[in-house]
């Protein structure tokens, strides 16, 4: 049952083509499996978001970033599952800081040319989603599929 | 953005990994802290970080991981007394908690006389 489930998508550095994509698309499919969905980013991710999708058909909760941080550990809000994308250290970053504030189940979406070697410095808990994806997004497609929907 | 870009600040090392700006931390501050992921500093910084988050003091300045996800990891030195002594008592209430926890030391056995008593072990 997800009826009522909510689910958090954390946007990374918008630079790599894919995750815009793979947002969108997870997003739709959480959404159809009942789930509520709120994606959160830094302004220049959510802005690309927006224009994206600007009639909300995919995505209808934007969050800030730093504001969705502060909320949490503010226990104003929380999620069930949480999906935080990565390309870099610092979104890595961020993945260990959600680990450590939420009590989603938290899943790392790690892709970019140096996918393989970023996935290695989680140590924190996640479900890894790992392809060396930067502008064909099936290969992380694929891996979502079969880990998550 | 936040209160922390606005106020007067001093930058160590710039766009790095959060595990070299931790290790600078460490080596250059005379009193090293480590707090939790979430931490908050001054009005509305909560601390991003990879467990554990080490937060320095030199002198009166404060030195602290500022990560931004296009940018990487920034190490910061900002002066405030009022931020160091709020290390330095939750520090001092961990101790206590810990010391609680561990309760009254348990008896001490007398120490074997003989080979055959540890054999005996």
């Amino acid at each position: 049952m997800t009826e009522g489930k909510k689910a958090l998508l954390v946007m990374g550095c918008p630079e790599v083509p894919v995750q815009m994509s793979i947002v969108l698309y997870l997003s739709h499919k959480l959404c159809k499996a009942g789930y509520d969905v709120t994606v959160a980013g830094t302004d220049a991710a959510v802005k690309l978001l927006k224009v994206s999708d600007p009639e909300s058909y995919y995505v209808q909760k934007t969050v800030d970033l730093d504001q969705l941080i502060a909320d949490i550990v503010e226990k104003k809000t929380d999620f069930d599952l949480c999906f935080t994308f990565m390309h870099s250290d610092a979104g890595m970053t961020y993945g260990a800081t959600f680990s450590a504030i939420s009590r989603a189940r938290l899943y790392a979406v790690v892709f970019g040319k140096n996918a393989e070697e970023l996935a290695k410095t989680i140590d924190y808990p996640a479900e890894k989603i790992v392809a060396k994806a930067t502008h064909n997004p099936n290969p992380l497609k694929n891996k979502i599929y079969k880990v998550v929907l | 953005m936040s209160c922390i870009e606005q106020m007067k600040y001093k930058l160590y090392l710039e766009r790095t990994s959060f595990k070299d700006a931790r290790e600078y931390i460490e080596k250059n501050s005379e009193e090293v802290y480590y707090v939790d992921p979430g931490y908050k500093i001054f009005k509305d910084y909560y601390i991003i970080g990879v467990p554990p988050v080490a937060m320095g003091v030199r002198g009166k300045e404060m030195l602290f991981t500022y990560v931004k996800p296009c940018h990487g990891t920034f190490v910061m030195g900002i002066d405030s007394e009022e931020e160091i002594a709020r290390l330095r008592q939750r520090e001092e209430e961990k101790i206590k908690a810990s010391l609680k926890k561990g309760g009254p030391k348990a008896k001490a056995e007398p120490a074997p006389s003989s080979f055959s008593d540890i054999w005996k072990k």
